[in-house]
């Protein structure tokens, strides 16, 4: 995995709350065995209509919502099913960060796992956010060093992130590789339990 | 100051502190399923690591697998992924009870049922409904395959210690009430996230008298309150449940292990960081006629009015899952008509849900315009209910009688609902599109699915009860 350190780019709105990892990756494509490539099928039933053609009133399918990669989403964002294929799918459409008043634990593990950044901020934030964000064009900067996040008309704010998690995300590190450093504490664990 | 069973379970599978990290936790059990864990498999192939301990893992396959007839799986990229689970387990040495053995069956069925989940273990899986573990007084959460990879690499997850929450059920449940209707009263009046960022400890004289699958029932939906788990502190009935199954400890062992389990149960001063307390009086059949499990009502109620919403993000939420459920505002829920009935999944397809719902239907016939499916957990539970006869009472009254599997709790299989069709199902979500695309999903207990099998809409199970039956 490749750090994360600063990114300016096109943020979007997307303002429905209580966006489930059903929607974000409907069950008929969990079926494959690889990573990549689910960016095609996200957000499926409401981004094509049942004959297969695109809904063009569904947000992400919108001409200046195109080449985005902020997204910035309502309260309990990404609840429901475990299923890692939610982040992966994100990912390969092109997202990068997803700001919202709140996540579902889950989800939320399973974005920091794979580099793709979740920012909690106040409801009132993500309010001005969602306000901006309908009006393309629009830009966001996030840096998750000073962990801040600025746009070009005096919006700054402070977010906050797990210590651990900032470093992991900002190194890019493996974190099955830390693990494996402490081999001989498990197994120390191991011989003490049997 | 006393603990709680989750800080004594936490305190116990500490393997390393480190100030400004999680902890990292030792994992007892890891259950392993065809959906979420070929990539975890790729991952560790790449790297060229191995499965750190294959004894502590299981796996079989359940949600992809057909219902009717096992051994034909027309689609090719479903049957790769089980076929893929097979070639993982055979290289890294996993059990596996697959589609041949007798032990297959939705993992969270199958874990409790071969004795495989025991008091005081901290439990993972690649599904979020491994909270139903809990029942037995043991952390079990869902993982995402990144962390399926972590586990099977190094036994251990990083996990920030959760918060606490005590939910105390009072008093008794009535007849023709579940545990399913508990857990969607508790989900319709504190919501769908009433839960982020903590582990449940259900307690009270209603917990008390619970079977163990009524137990699991209630620890299955925590998450969809949002907490990761449930659970309950074990006791005579979870020893009961567990004495003489196939992985639980033996003779002598088994009853040195009761003794370890015994001081497991919360201390009388416990301090929890919230507690919820209901009372089982209150709770009357529950539907739920939304599209998240909280948007549930009782059996003799109204579907809520726009009006009636306290905030916007609320009527706007009211107002689509009302468009997509087809449905209006102030409807009687009794007028809710069905077309599909599902009786399943890890929430509801135990033998005892099968009993309960069996006894509704005796002696009745399912109304015409209803298609009706019971998907039995497991095929122990499939052998078990045939032993009874109970898979003739449901055949009698016009349900199809299938193999185990996840089935329409996901429709991942052929098993679908048609879009625009509604469905009474004794699963544990009604997301949109969860039982195909354009399915209108309505939670319910096995008595009250029933009872909409016969009837073609939702209809007061217990009015079915009192009633003598026919013969
Ligand atoms: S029965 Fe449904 S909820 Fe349970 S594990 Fe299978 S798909 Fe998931």
């Amino acid at each position: 995995m490749n750090g994360f350190k600063t990114l300016q780019d096109k943020a979007i709105s997307f303002d429905r709350a209580n966006v489930d990892t059903d929607q974000i990756i409907p069950k008929q494509f969990l079926k494959r065995i690889e990573k990549t490539g689910f960016g095609k099928y996200l957000f499926y039933d409401w981004r094509y209509q049942s004959d297969g053609n695109p809904n063009q009133d569904f947000e992400l399918n919108m001409e200046e919502n195109q080449g985005a990669s902020i997204l910035i989403a309502n309260e309990n964002f990404g609840c429901g099913s475990s299923r890692e294929h939610a982040p992966w799918a994100l990912m390969d459409y092109g997202f990068n960060v997803i700001i919202a008043p709140s996540f579902a634990d889950i989800f939320h593990q399973n974005c920091l796992k794979n580099g793709l950044l979740p920012i909690k901020l106040p409801h009132d934030q993500v309010n001005y956010l969602l306000d901006k964000g309908k009006k393309q064009p629009y830009q966001l900067k996030v840096d998750l060093e000073n962990q801040k996040i600025t746009d070009e008309k005096g919006f700054s704010t402070e977010f906050s992130i797990d210590p651990y998690w900032k470093t992991m995300l900002v190194n890019g590190w493996d974190e099955i590789e830390i693990t494996l450093q402490l081999d001989d504490k498990i197994a120390e664990y191991e011989k003490a339990i049997v | 100051m006393g603990k709680s069973i989750i800080e004594k379970i936490w305190d116990q599978h500490i393997v390393h502190q480190e100030e400004g990290k999680p902890d990292l936790l030792y994992i007892d059990l890891h259950l392993v399923h065809e959906v979420t864990s070929p990539q975890a498999f790729s991952g560790l192939r790449m790297k060229n690591r191995k499965v750190r301990r294959p004894d502590r893992t299981f796996a079989t396959m359940d949600h992809n697998i057909p219902t009717d007839n096992r051994h034909v799986i027309n689609d090719k990229v479903a049957l790769n992924q089980m076929t893929t689970l097979e070639k993982n387990c055979q290289e890294f040495n996993i059990p596996l009870a697959g589609i041949d053995s007798p032990d297959q069956g939705i993992v969270h069925v199958i874990g409790p049922e071969l004795g495989l989940t025991q008091p005081g273990m901290t439990i993972v899986c690649g599904d979020s409904h491994t909270s139903t573990h809990g029942a037995f007084g043991s952390i079990a959460f869902g993982i995402g395959t990144s962390e399926v990879e972590h586990v099977l690499a190094t036994q251990s997850l990083w996990r920030a210690k959760p918060k606490t929450l005590k939910i105390d059920i009072k008093g008794e449940m009535k007849k023709g009430v579940s545990s399913k209707d508990i857990i969607l009263y508790i989900l319709a009046n504190y919501g769908f996230d009433f839960g982020t960022g903590h582990v449940i400890e259900y307690s009270g004289e209603a917990i008390r008298k619970m079977s163990m699958e009524e137990r699991m029932t209630i620890c299955n939906m925590s998450i969809e309150g949002g907490a990761r788990a449930g659970l309950i502190s074990p006791d005579e009935t979870t020893y009961n449940y567990l004495k003489g199954r196939k992985y639980a400890p033996k003779g002598e062992a088994f009853e040195e292990a009761v003794q370890k389990w015994r001081e497991l149960a919360s201390d009388g001063d416990a301090v929890y960081d919230r507690i919820i307390t209901i009372d089982a009086n209150d709770v009357a059949p529950m539907v739920s006629w939304g599209t998240n499990p909280a948007m549930t009502s009782k059996v003799n109620e109204r579907i809520p009015r726009l009006e009636e919403c306290e905030t916007e993000i609320e009527r706007k939420s009211l107002e689509r899952a009302l468009t997509y459920m087809g449905l209006e505002e102030g409807q009687r829920i009794e007028d809710i008509h069905i077309q599909h009935v599902f009786i399943g999944s890890c929430t509801n397809s135990r033998l005892e849900d099968l009993r309960q719902a069996a006894e509704v239907v005796k002696g009745r016939h399912v109304h015409p315009n209803v298609r009706a499916l019971v998907v039995p957990g497991s095929q122990q539970v499939k052998q078990q209910a045939e032993f009874e006869g109970i898979d003739q009472v449901f055949k009698d009254a016009g349900f199809e009688w299938r193999e185990s599997g996840c089935s329409m709790c996901l429709s991942m299989n052929n098993d679908v609902v048609p879009s625009g069709e509604h469905c009474a199902s004794t699963s544990n979500r009604n997301f949109e599109g969860r039982q195909g695309s354009g399915a209108r999903t309505h939670l319910v207990s096995p008595m009250m699915a029933a009872a909409a099998a016969i009837h073609g809409h939702i209809v007061d199970a217990r009015t079915l009860l009192a009633a003598e039956t026919v013969s």
